[in-house]
């Protein structure tokens, strides 16, 4: 018997296209899935406790799928929230809460796994060296543990099969692997871990594996020997060549993909065109590590910023833009030392100016720093521990950023274009990565917490 | 010729937040193997155009996928305050004017 899933959408959040999301339930899928986030929208999120998508776009979606899965089939949420912290999986949970009662639903069985990672924890498995780094990864100690907001653990499939014993109706997960919503089941009918796993991997963002990106429903059917991949929905079509690249996206290896129990090998998959729009995959690998490890993701505040932002016109100054930017700073940062100097220590605050038109994009990799723009958009960020300080610090950037001197102008000049009236805004707190590790549990489930609730109308 | 006049997409993306890839994606095949035989992407050529050292390079020459890739450590973490560029989705556009041997006529 092949085993049968939809994708709703790349994302819950991102929008479920209804048609052709109920052409994939009449194929009677085994079951539905749909992560709700990445920790590519940023460490904000995650430090913050809030999630990217509106409140009314992740409803929309989670009334979707409450409304229209049947009952039998289970549906898996992975990364609540974008983020999958406990604050983001509590609200989530309030709002198939508040689907539940609206629609006036039967009972729902959800499973909750929560992926939050106690500092105790941690810091125990630091001592027993269980937690390793990955590549480029920060420096990590006992006091980056202390310093961190928060920290989640990515689960693999094993909490959601866990989970999906419990006979529920809803998983919804914290930080979990994409892929993982879409392996935990095939495998535990025993589908090949490499094909379960692959098939997870090419439909978890959605249509965005199709030829041309549009609103549409992935379906996948698994069997012993391959994964079959079809797009639901006007225009769409998958071909060999779209499904092969999808591998590459957001990853930084095309052909080895990490997950807690072993690495997904794309050497040797094949792909075919089965039909005029669907795929077919042979020949994907899983090749199980000697150690399970389960990546961590966290983020410490780095402070408070308040930020100006304005343009320059005057060639003058654009032609020695570097030099006249420095100068700023270094008047910036000498009323700072003597007026906030009592406060503020030279490593306590920054001040970070993004020159768009010249090198905000790309910074120091930009090639054409020899060709001068007319305008040049400066947006200059000023951080401090407190948004107070930070504040105080944009107060005292002003003056210099307007009338800073010039050699070619005698007399005042203003030399800035402040874009508002106050110039400035107060952006609040900001997060930094503080961790890019994996720890080596005893057991798959010791990172993670299941509950088992029912939500009645 | 310029790359960008073979190619059906140049992009770069997060690959995690201290990562950086950049896809070099053709649909053509005879495209995708001129620029191929031609040598031109290679990860000494790429170190250099992307500022870092030839051994932080990954490189991947992708035959299914009629693409070439390419992995580098992110300059700054996503998010840090001196980053410009959150999904790292704007970093490619010196890949667009690599010059590569014109394509011969059929």
């Amino acid at each position: 018997m092949p085993v049968k899933f939809l994708c709703s959408s790349g994302a819950v959040g991102s929008g479920i296209d209804l048609p052709s999301f109920r052409e994939g339930l009449a194929l009677g899928p085994d079951f539905v899935a749909s992560d709700a986030g990445t920790i590519d929208a940023g460490p904000y999120h995650l430090g913050a406790g809030t999630g990217a998508y509106a409140y009314e776009a992740i409803r929309h979606d989670l009334d979707i799928l409450l409304g229209e899965v049947p009952r039998g089939t289970p549906i898996l949420i992975g990364s609540a929230d974008t983020a999958g912290g406990d604050p983001h999986v509590e609200r989530t949970l309030d709002v198939v809460r508040d689907v539940v009662s609206t629609r006036k639903l039967d009972p729902l069985r959800v499973a909750v796994i929560r992926s939050e990672q106690s500092k105790d924890y941690l810091k125990k498995m630091l001592r027993q060296g269980r937690i390793r780094p990955l590549e480029n990864a920060p420096h990590f100690d006992e006091d980056t543990i202390e310093r961190s907001t928060r920290i989640v653990g990515m689960m693999g499939a094993e909490p959601l099969q866990e989970a999906l014993g419990h006979n529920v109706d809803l998983v919804l997960a914290g930080r979990c692997s994409d892929s993982a919503l879409f392996a935990a089941l095939p495998i535990k009918r025993g589908i090949p871990e490499g094909l379960a796993w692959h098939a997870g991997k090419v439909v978890e963002c959605g249509t965005l594996t199709c030829e041309t990106y549009r609103r549409g429903t992935m379906y996948g059917e698994l069997t012993q020997d391959h994964a079959i991949i079809t797009p639901l929905g006007r225009d769409l079509r998958c071909t060999p060549q779209s499904v092969a690249s999808h591998s590459l996206y957001e990853n930084g290896d095309p052909y080895l993909h990490r997950e807690c129990s072993g690495t997904l090998d794309l050497t040797h998959a094949r792909f075919t065109q089965h039909d005029p729009v669907s795929v077919k995959i042979s020949g994907s690998g899983y090749v199980p590590a000697d150690q399970y490890s389960v990546k961590l993701e966290g983020v410490e505040l780095a402070g408070y910023q308040t930020v100006i932002v304005g343009g320059i016109r005057d060639p003058f100054i654009i032609r020695q833009f570097d030099r006249w930017i420095g100068e700023v700073k270094a008047e910036i940062t000498e009323r700072v030392s003597k007026l906030l100097g009592h406060r503020l220590s030279p490593s306590d605050w920054r001040i970070d100016v993004h020159a768009y038109g010249r090198n905000a994009v790309m910074g120091n990799r930009e090639p054409k720093l020899e060709e001068l723009p007319h305008e040049i958009g400066l947006v200059v960020c000023l951080s401090a521990p407190t948004q107070e300080l930070a504040t105080k610090i944009a107060e005292l950037s002003r003056q210099p950023l307007l009338h800073h001197p010039i050699p070619e102008w005698s007399g005042s000049i203003t030399g800035f274009a402040c874009l508002f009236n106050r110039a400035y805004i107060e952006r609040g707190p900001y997060w930094r990565f503080c961790v890019h590790h994996v720890v080596l549990p005893h057991d798959p489930m010791e990172m993670f917490r299941l509950d088992i609730v029912t939500l009645s109308a | 010729m310029k790359l960008h006049e073979l190619t059906s997409l140049i992009r770069s993306k997060n690959a995690g937040p201290f990562s950086l890839t950049f896809d070099i994606m053709f649909s053509d095949a005879r495209a995708y193997e001129h620029v191929k035989a031609s040598g031109v992407l290679n990860p000494v050529a790429l170190a250099k155009l992307l500022h870092c050292s030839p051994n932080q390079i990954q490189f991947f020459v992708c035959d299914n996928a009629l693409a070439f890739k390419a992995t580098i450590p992110r300059a700054l973490p996503a998010g840090d305050p001196a980053d410009g560029d959150l999904h790292g989705g704007q970093q490619f556009a010196p890949l667009m004017e690599i010059e590569i041997p014109d394509l011969p006529v059929k």
